[in-house]
């Protein structure tokens, strides 16, 4: 009895070894990480980058797959807490072994989960438009960065409104960062930031940031407040009738804030972006009949939510290219040049030196009744900042984030 | 600076008054505060967008929080009077159900409905008229306040349960109902705080999580007496507040706001109306 019961330990113990050494089928699927908020104070963007990304997921698994393997999409809520996007980035490289992390949303979260994923060799998407200045070999971004959205916008606003420029900014690394380049390009085109003004993220009562805009008299705003609870601005400067026009690289294409505020609002304000829903080109109807059918109840398809969409789209192209899902042999797609996909907006590549992708951007208006029209189309724009700078992962790995402050060390 | 002021007063004394009223008077530390707040705002905001007018839609928004308040307090809170810390952890708890079953319920946000129109210049500036309402608002829930529990009998009635609810109970007073009805009030303020906000934020589950710090804050400094209490505490942070935003903006304020609060806790562990009080005697 006891022989038998030992042998029978035996057999199990082979048998399981035998399965763990088995030889991995080409049908294994491929493990994608997401971790986007679905609930927490930016929930209303973060569900539009869940429901880009099962899109993607559900079109290419329909199709095939990814080298006839299928993808398997493993999403976890991190509820709008960096500590939780730490701990699910641990969880999600070490216990689910995914091939690769696409998310976040703040830039404080995307800076957070970094180091961890520094630490692994598995590539990180990071899909929102951003204040740029992250060289780093593990990462590529696909949002849009300063040089797309603030060299095209502030010169086309100081020449418009005029040269005296108010800045209400969120206060954590993104609207920091974001004033700092307001600061140099507004200094470059000889105007004047006449006031600064930096809010805590859930501030949600403005009567007195009003009154120092109206004190200051700019000719307009650039408003680069955060969140649901700092979105009350509009609102409130619409009722004590400051009418200012407003600049933005997150408003409108990536809040939809004309959506969720009764007009006018958002009158007079104007963004750079790459994607927002009422672009109307062939490609971009196609790709909004498609969502709409999947996602009926969507109010707003918006940047965020196509930038995560596109990812999937970029990963299969790195990883049919490599024939591998291995970030070395990815970043050898990438340094090639022609990493490239044709998306909604139209095609766009991955910049071997900084790993950032090119858009076609266009600026935006909205009137009294928010109507979206597009005033300007800049056609393609390459990321090209980080490169003049001096980053340049196709010769040194880095992994910092530069500033036009803070540039690395010749 | 006038206006500011006002415009600050009335943001901590409406977000405060409901929960000066559970939480400094009753004794429950009402972690759901915020979502009776959002629960106000979006029955407000639902009504405007079937049709009806902004006031009347308020005063439904008002009457539907304190209800569920009246609902909240005999399915639940009831069972918490002896055990503070308890009721800490159960409304925290119904705080979560609340804010996440909004979210899969109604979505993660709702259209707003835009503030009512005119606005007002003094010199350079313009200023909205409705946050004057708001002002207006925040006096009346004060007076309101005053009335209910000072100058009917079931006032006498909520003030003896308060002091001793055996007491009370062997007098012929209905604790339970005092008890449910003074939950219900100061839930049906705080649906009053959302209610006469709701045109001027950003509408969603989460948005009561705006108020409670402020609320909890000001009550702390007023103390059990929500008259003595809250106004004062409400006229003193708001002037703290309101010059340090107009010296060196939001986050001074805000630093600024939190740093009198410690201090005045330090100096005055019984609040304002504790202090004032012992003075009386």
């Amino acid at each position: 009895m006891k022989l038998r019961t030992r042998l029978s330990i035996i057999a199990g113990a082979l048998s399981v070894t035998a399965a763990l050494t088995a030889p991995t089928f080409a049908a294994d699927p491929i493990k994608i990480g997401l971790l986007e908020d679905i609930s927490g104070d930016l929930a209303v963007l973060g569900k539009p980058k869940l429901n880009g990304s099962l899109l993607a997921v559900e079109e290419i698994n329909k199709a095939g797959g990814i080298m006839g393997r299928q993808i398997e999409l493993i999403h976890l809520d991190p509820q709008g807490d960096n500590a939780r996007y730490q701990e699910f980035a641990r969880r999600l490289t070490s216990k689910d072994k995914v091939d690769v992390l696409i998310g976040g949303i703040t830039s404080a979260s995307r800076e957070a989960i970094r180091p961890i994923m520094n630490r692994t060799t598995i590539p990180y998407i990071y899909t929102n438009q951003y204040e740029g200045g992250v060289c780093d070999a593990g990462m590529i971004s696909n949002g849009a960065v300063p040089e797309q959205q603030f060299s095209t916008m502030i010169p086309y606003m100081m020449e418009k409104f005029g040269k005296k420029v108010y800045v209400i900014a969120a206060d954590y690394n993104f609207g920091q960062i974001s004033a700092e380049w307001n600061r140099m390009i507004v200094k470059e085109q000889g105007g004047t930031v006449v006031g600064e003004e930096f809010i805590p993220l859930g501030v949600s009562q403005f009567a007195q940031t009003i009154q120092n805009i109206q004190k200051a008299k700019p000719d307009w705003i650039l408003t680069i407040n955060v969140g649901a609870a700092q979105d009350s601005f509009f609102e409130q400067a619409a009722a004590a009738k400051l009418n200012l026009p407003m600049g933005s690289s997150i408003k409108i294409m990536l809040g939809f804030e004309h959506k969720r505020f009764a007009p006018p609002a958002l009158n007079r304000m104007q963004a750079v972006a790459n994607w927002f829903e009422e672009i109307d080109t062939p490609e971009a109807e196609d790709f909004k009949k498609r969502w709409h059918a999947k996602f009926p109840n969507e109010t707003y398809i918006n940047d965020m939510g196509y930038n995560a969409y596109n990812a999937i789209y970029q990963y299969k192209m790195l990883v049919e290219g490599a024939k591998s899902t291995k970030l070395a042999d990815l970043r050898k797609v990438i340094a090639t040049g022609k990493a490239c996909i044709n998306a909604p907006e139209g095609e766009i590549c991955i910049d071997p030196k900084s790993q950032h992708t090119s858009h076609r951007m266009r600026l935006i208006a909205v009137d009294e009744k928010h109507a979206v029209k597009v005033v300007k189309d800049y056609g393609v724009i390459q990321p090209y900042w980080l490169a003049s700078i001096g980053c340049d992962l196709t010769k040194k790995n880095d992994k910092k984030q530069y500033t036009p402050s803070d540039l690395p060390k010749k | 600076m006038l206006y500011q002021f006002a415009d600050v007063f009335a943001f901590l004394i409406l977000s405060a008054a409901g929960l000066a009223i559970v939480f400094g008077m009753m004794g429950v530390i009402n972690m759901a505060h915020g979502e009776f707040i959002m629960c106000g705002a979006y029955v407000t905001v639902g009504l405007v967008h079937a049709g009806f007018p902004l006031p009347l839609a308020q005063l439904c928004g008002t009457l539907a929080a304190g209800i569920i308040g009246v609902i909240v307090e005999m399915a639940i809170v009831r069972k918490f009077y002896t055990r503070p810390l308890d009721s800490l952890l159960a409304t925290w708890g119904l705080s979560l159900v609340v804010t996440q079953g909004m979210l899969i319920l109604v979505g993660s946000s709702v259209a707003g409905i835009g503030t009512p129109p005119g606005s007002f210049a003094v010199g350079d500036y313009t200023f909205s008229v409705y946050r004057l309402v708001l002002f207006a608002g925040a006096l009346a829930a004060l007076g309101f306040v005053y009335i209910i529990f000072m100058r009917t009998k079931f006032g006498v009635h909520a003030r003896a349960t308060m002091q001793n609810a055996k007491m009370a109970r062997a007098l012929g007073v209905p604790v339970g109902r005092v008890y449910a009805l003074s939950f219900g009030i100061g839930a049906g303020l705080a649906g009053l705080c959302g209610a006469l906000y709701a045109p001027t934020m950003t509408l969603i589950p989460t948005m009561g999580a705006t108020f409670i710090v402020e609320s909890f804050v000001t009550v702390v400094v007023g103390g059990s007496n929500v008259l003595l209490g809250t106004a004062p505490a409400g006229i003193l942070l708001a002037a703290v507040r309101t010059t340090l935003n107009a010296w060196h903006g939001q986050i001074i304020g805000q630093i600024g706001m939190l740093i009198a609060v410690i201090l005045i806790i330090r100096i005055l562990p019984e609040g304002i109306s504790g202090f004032l009080t012992r003075k009386q005697r």
